[in-house]
């Protein structure tokens, strides 16, 4: 494992020198936590009906996902992996004694948590400290917080492994773009990016529950406000597992593939 | 320790003419072309060889490279390198083997140069030992200390080759593929790198295969070499035999007093003359050059001689032509 584990730190390193791309991105959650919650609380003021999830929860929900939002969305991704394939670089990663698939869930995984240490704790403090009703709540328990982190985690690794099929792809397509889109929009969405899930239709929802995305962060994130309760949690977690296993099987498969056939591009 | 046995690699190149009306074409047709990289190449080296590996551009040195060091799977053929086929025991057989791609870079762009050392020292699992006693040996021989702290990006070209030929030592493997590893280097960075290769191949008894298109790398390092055109191997021996086969001419250019008479001696050529100095070509095989200066004395009062072995270039060019590459 420890060559991995060098990966990790030496692209976490990497990544913790971009401090202005950190500020910018900052600022630009900000900016989009402020917009998504100001329009749920006008949908929240006018509504006859009980909605699925409160304000408070709500409100927590935007700014987890504002915060780590780097951990979690698709279109985050490594050029320098895209470009490895399509320049041809990828003929030195192949002569490492590693497996492609390891040294390189290694790389996105650091990259994404460098990008997130940057970004998240300002984010969090001051949405703690925000007037209401913009404040961030606390999780109701220690336990429920122990639950979310877990979940956060098992999130992380899930999507990494979702976005590896991207990297994947490329060596068939040789550009990024169409499945960066496809993925990156299918993805989201029934991440609960866009529309928190307890707020779509019950068909929906249903959709949702059948695809891997709800578990990267719907799942983790409602775990914190206690909307999802810990008796249900714990069966969530064990669901973030399978998909886990299933999708790093499926993704080392699709690569060794893939790398059968490997063209090492411009000479 | 190498014995490669008619590998044959082939690729699908798209091809299209220029213009909008092709490329819309192309959208729902595509021509496909076969490219035969390798056709039933076979060779085998001993260990402390140092090969070099030579051919036109697009001849198929790389992709031999590339099969060799595990990275493409040939359509047919067998190789075996210390008793390891490479793209089937990829993981395992790497470890042996150091790889330089001239073209490329294998160093982290935006950190020092000593991280990513690190890294591999990691990724190969040397221990601790052996990592610092190959470390200081490369940056005393290789003149490394000034870099090591520099990110890479700040190296010039020839300071970051010379990193990149100590990463792949680091693991002290036993055999050392390099990719053109002179590229665009100047004449100094040139002279370093060669000696480097020599060095290190009489100390560790390292087996080196090279591919360059600087004949003088091939002068300089290689004992033995390989000469591959269009996916074939036309010629693989001593670059001595090389020469005798091939570069049996020798270029006798000559100063003399002003005269009238012809110069002609059978097994010469006159590649060029004015009225006090004269180029010839002369064919070992048919003439000696002795007698040449000989005849030429009795005719023309000659005030300076000199004689040079036809440039390894030269010799290169007139295969490629014998050979219509």
């Amino acid at each position: 494992m420890k060559p991995y584990f060098s990966v990790i730190k030496l692209r976490l390193l990497y990544g913790l020198q971009y401090r202005g791309a950190a500020f910018a991105g900052v600022a630009t959650q900000f900016f989009w936590g402020f917009m998504y919650i100001m329009i749920f609380e006008a949908f929240y003021s006018h509504t006859h009906t009980e909605p699925p999830m409160t304000l408070n929860e709500l409100v927590a929900y935007v700014w987890l996902q504002q915060a780590f939002l780097t951990l979690m969305a698709l279109w985050f991704s490594d050029n320098e992996i895209f470009d490895l394939i399509t320049k041809g670089n990828i003929a030195y990663e192949l002569c490492r004694p590693c497996e492609l698939y390891g040294l390189w869930y290694a790389k996105l995984l650091a990259q994404r948590l460098a990008a997130a240490l940057l970004r998240s704790f300002p984010i969090l403090i001051i949405a703690f400290l925000l007037p209401q009703p913009y404040r961030m709540m606390l999780p109701p328990s220690l336990t429920t917080f122990l639950f979310f982190l877990i979940a956060l985690v098992l999130g992380l690794l899930i999507l990494v492994s979702i976005s590896m099929f991207i990297y994947i792809s490329v060596f068939i397509t040789m550009s990024p773009t169409g499945s960066l889109l496809m993925l990156g929009v299918v993805g989201e969405f029934f991440a609960g990016l866009i529309l928190p899930i307890p707020l779509m239709p019950s068909w929906m929802q249903v959709l949702a529950s059948c695809l891997p995305f709800r578990w990267t962060m719907d799942f983790p994130f409602r775990v914190y406000s206690g909307q999802i309760p810990e008796d249900q949690a714990w069966i969530g977690l064990v669901v973030q597992l399978v998909w886990l296993v299933v999708l790093v099987i499926l993704g080392r498969f699709c690569l060794r593939k893939a790398l059968g056939k490997v063209v090492v591009q411009g000479g | 320790m190498i014995s490669v046995q008619g590998l044959n690699k082939s690729f699908k190149v798209a091809r299209r003419s220029s213009g909008l009306r092709q490329a819309t074409k192309a959208l729902f047709h595509r021509d496909y072309q076969t490219v035969h990289a390798l056709s039933d190449i076979s060779f085998s080296i001993q260990p402390g060889e140092i090969v070099g590996y030579i051919g036109p551009n697009g001849a198929g040195k790389s992709t031999t490279i590339k099969v060799m060091s595990g990275i493409l799977v040939p359509d047919s053929g067998s190789c075996e390198i210390m008793g390891y086929t490479p793209w089937k025991d990829r993981a395992r057989y790497v470890k042996n083997i150091g790889v330089v791609f001239g073209q490329r870079s294998q160093l982290w762009w935006d950190v020092p140069v000593i991280d990513s050392f690190e890294l591999l020292r990691d990724i190969y699992k040397v221990s601790p030992s052996e990592y610092k006693a190959n470390l200081s040996l490369l940056v005393e021989t290789l003149q490394l200390s000034d870099l090591l702290h520099t990110p890479v990006r700040q190296l010039s070209l020839g300071q970051r080759m010379r990193c990149e030929i100590a990463a792949s030592l680091l693991h002290s493997p036993t055999l050392l593929f390099l990719d053109e590893p002179t590229i665009g280097l100047d004449a100094v960075s040139k002279l370093a790198v060669r000696q480097f290769i020599k060095t290190y191949n009489n100390e560790r008894n390292l087996t080196v295969i090279l591919t360059t298109h600087d004949m003088n790398d091939i002068e300089a390092l290689a004992e033995r070499l390989i000469l591959i055109g269009k996916g074939h191997i036309l010629f693989d021996g001593r670059l001595k035999a090389l020469r005798e086969k091939f570069g049996a001419h020798k270029t006798l250019t000559i100063d003399y007093k002003e005269s009238a008479s012809n110069i002609d001696i059978i097994g010469t050529t006159i590649l060029s003359q004015t009225g006090q100095r004269a180029v010839l070509g002369v064919d070992t095989k048919q003439i000696n050059v002795s007698e040449v200066i000989g005849k030429l004395s009795e005719q023309l009062e000659l005030s300076d001689v000199s004689v040079e072995a036809q440039p390894i270039e030269e010799l290169i060019v007139q295969l490629y032509q014998e050979y219509e590459l």
